[in-house]
């Protein structure tokens, strides 16, 4: 691998990685709360962020390069055309599937462990930590789904980072754009490397999953 | 005996359903007592409302002179512990799980080992610290979740139905268990077995329907209780 | 399998936040975003002035390649500082409403009509216009890029002047094939449909020298076919006040200096036996009476001029 292509597939893995961090910070009380209450529309909900798994990245793509533009409500941030941009658009592409994922393995845990381990001495906040902890390997499961789909979208990163050579550009706006360039070798292998990283992503899950 | 606990005109209501009303009565210090009635007659709410898992609806607890105001109080919850009658496990080792209130409560990791190894030598479940807790058997997971229990030394332990699902082999170990704990902690007890509680009772309470009808010590209990319902209950009309 | 998943978790987040802190604190270098056309870019010039840039000036180039209306739209809203387009009919819109300016003339080529072998229209050694005219006689399949790029507004005007002023009739003719696409993806379309096309020569010569296409060229010179490239600072008025202009100005005045001129001047060279893109700047100066002088001021002058006073910025010397 020559040091360009070791230099995209890194920042690749961290964009998203990032991404998908970011996401977290939102996701977890979300899924926790979704997970963990009854409440009256909580189906609504559950049933709104499952549909929304499904979002076009373009058209994420396109209402974030409105916003983010000079012309658009958050031009003065000047991020258009940054990483961050594509931290955030990749953050908001990855919700759905992460709240969905999440609270369902959070629901998927013996309802009592929360009394438990209240029982025990444990805080509101310990107690939903030791939720998750039941929950971790539907936790990290979500997660590897939300990392593959940040890592391997094109819209978003394309549209609000303009694959911008050693600052935006990451593996599937490379492989798009070296097609276009004729450069197919390189499309190939960029492929190649990306399949792989998703592949033995998928297969780590898989291995979790029946342990 | 000094009083540990007391419960004020205790009442539930799950929407118009009453499951418990009016029910007062004081848990004395380093006793075992019995709460005794068929199922369904309320205990398990009783006891949730004491380990402050759930609201009461009306009522209050006093605790060392002190209303409890917030259900969520979890200085009393770190003094007060309950076992339920499903066996709720951690999907952890069982050391792990035995392990948890002591490190929830910032013990040092040596202190831990110690304690952890101790609560498990004395339910005979010494050399188990690895072996994963949920695939242990109903006793043995019945055991665990009573060291974890122990392991904090609790002023209050509430127990629900302890030996409800356990082969005569294991009853006898848990009540000798509880029965050990006699003077060194406070236990009470919900069960539907008169014979588990008489063995093993200072005090009994019995509860119907939501109410308190009847406590005292075991022998009033068993061999001359006040109330007509007692009566019918101690001599099995209620199954 | 608990330890396992715990050292996976804290290695995602200590490697993830370490690349983090290396990328961002890489990022004190000055840069400069400029927007381009696909074609320019995919020929890889733009990446290798901005290597010569970044060594030599120290401004690191930030390249947004789109077709050349959506390139001029970022610089007249301000998204970008520079813009480096080849459409003389945008490139006057974008002066006279005053989206930017300062407009320097750089490099030119020539399009290139190109087809198969065995040519089935029968446009060998004709003149521009009437290979087009062949073309549609004989319904031989044409394959349009019709994304607005540069290439793409100078198709439009050569088929106007073959008879079809309205290029959305075009797509009524069952010979006619509209990709959508940049040049590459059209090159390839037609290359699969065995058709004819009108190309940049630089993506052209790339494709063809690796194989990816073996389309012939029929029609690469002449007036009609002059390829004029030139660089425009946006303005930095209005919403557009965080445009960098020094920087722009600084990158215009490098394009047309004696280095920045050479380097456009030998870029492919090495690679294709020829250069991709002819300097401009002393071209116009000291050779203004040459055959391709006259036609660089025929097509890609206004008002006489490069860029007539008014849309100078306040920039005179990159007209001394």
């Amino acid at each position: 691998m020559s040091e360009q292509l070791i230099e995209v597939v890194l920042r690749s893995i961290w964009i998203s990685g990032a991404a998908l961090l970011f996401s977290l910070t939102w996701c977890l009380p979300i899924s926790l709360f979704l997970g963990l209450r009854n409440f009256r529309g909580r189906n609504i909900i559950i049933s709104i962020f499952n549909a929304f798994i499904g979002f076009p990245t373009v058209a994420l793509g396109i209402i974030l390069v409105a916003l983010f533009s000079n012309a658009g409500a958050l031009g003065s941030l000047g991020l258009l055309y940054t990483p961050t941009a594509i931290i955030i658009g990749q953050a908001l592409l990855v919700t759905p599937i992460l709240v969905s994922l999440l609270t369902s393995a959070i629901e998927s845990v013996d309802p009592s462990i929360r009394d438990l381990a209240k029982t025990l001495g444990a805080s509101d906040g310990q107690a939903k930590l030791a939720v998750l902890s039941e929950a971790r390997k539907g936790t990290i499961l979500a997660g590897i789904a939300a990392f593959n789909r940040a890592i391997g979208e094109l819209g978003v990163a394309l549209m609000v980072g303009a694959s911008l050579r050693g600052y935006t550009r990451v593996m599937t706006t490379q492989i798009a754009l070296e097609y276009n360039r004729g450069e197919w070798e390189l499309s190939v292998q960029l492929a190649i490397v990306l399949l792989a990283i998703v592949f033995s992503l998928t297969l780590l899950a898989n291995m979790l999953r029946r342990d | 005996m000094a009083t540990i606990l007391k419960l004020k005109k205790i009442g539930k209501k799950y929407d118009e359903k009453t499951v418990l009303r009016n029910t007062s009565f004081d848990v004395k210090k380093g006793e075992i007592l019995c709460i005794i009635g068929p199922n369904g007659a309320g205990k398990t709410t009783l006891l949730r409302i004491m380990a402050l898992l759930e609201n009461s609806s009306n009522g209050e607890i006093v605790h060392e002179n002190k209303v409890l105001k917030v259900y969520d109080d979890v200085n009393y919850r770190k003094r007060v512990t309950m076992a339920f009658q499903q066996t709720a496990l951690f999907r952890k080792t069982v050391f792990d799980n035995v392990a948890y209130g002591l490190k929830i409560r910032g013990y040092s990791k040596d202190e831990v080992k110690k304690r952890t190894e101790r609560a498990l030598e004395s339910v005979n479940l010494g050399g188990f610290g690895k072996r994963k807790a949920k695939k242990l058997s109903g006793g043995e997971q019945q055991r665990v979740a009573l060291a974890r229990a122990l392991v904090t030394e609790p002023e209050l332990l509430l127990l629900d139905e302890p030996t409800a699902n356990l082969d005569p082999a294991n009853i006898s170990v848990v009540e000798d268990l509880i029965r050990n704990l006699k003077g060194k902690t406070t236990v009470v007890v919900a069960t539907h077995n008169l014979f588990h509680a008489h063995r093993i009772a200072d005090r009994v309470a019995c509860i119907l329907d939501g109410e308190l009808i009847d406590i005292g010590t075991t022998k009033e209990i068993f061999s001359h209780p006040k109330d007509k319902r007692t009566k019918k209950f101690i001599r099995g009309e209620f199954f | 399998m608990n330890k396992l998943a715990l050292i996976l978790v804290v290695l995602v987040i200590a490697g993830v936040s370490a690349v983090a802190a290396i990328e961002l604190s890489g990022r004190t270098v000055p840069r400069l975003k400029v927007s381009t056309t696909t074609s320019l870019f995919d020929t890889g010039l733009l990446d290798n002035i901005a290597d010569e840039y970044l060594n030599n000036y120290g401004v690191r180039l930030d390249v947004i390649s789109l077709g050349t209306g959506p390139a001029l739209d970022q610089a007249g809203s301000g998204d970008v500082d520079v813009t480096f387009v080849h459409s003389p009919t945008l490139e006057n819109l974008f002066l006279t409403d005053n989206s930017g300016g300062a407009r320097k003339i750089i490099a030119y080529n020539f399009f290139a009509i190109i087809g198969p072998d065995e040519d089935p229209a029968g446009i060998e050694n004709l003149s521009t216009i009437a290979a087009l005219q062949k073309i549609a006689e004989t319904k031989a399949e044409w394959v349009s890029r019709d994304d607005n790029s540069g290439t793409n507004t100078k198709e439009k005007a050569l088929w106007k002047s073959v008879g079809f002023p309205d290029f959305t009739a075009l797509y009524e003719e069952n010979w006619f094939t509209a990709t959508g696409q940049g040049m590459g993806a059209t090159l390839v379309v037609a290359n699969e449909h065995r058709g004819y096309t009108i190309t940049d020569t630089g993506t052209y010569l790339k494709y063809f020298n690796d194989n990816l296409i073996n389309l012939k060229t029929f029609v690469s010179s002449g007036k009609d076919l002059l390829n004029v490239y030139s660089v425009m600072a946006a303005n930095p008025v209005d919403n557009r006040e965080n445009v960098d202009f020094q920087g722009a100005i600084d990158f215009i005045e490098y394009l047309i200096s004696d280095n920045g001129q050479s380097f456009i001047g030998n870029f492919g060279v090495a690679e294709y036996g020829a250069p991709l893109f002819n300097p401009a700047v002393q071209l116009l100066k000291e050779n203004a009476d040459s055959e391709i002088a006259t036609w660089i001021r025929d097509t890609a002058f206004f008002e006489n001029s490069e860029c007539p006073q008014q849309y100078r910025l306040g920039q005179e010397q990159l007209y001394q």
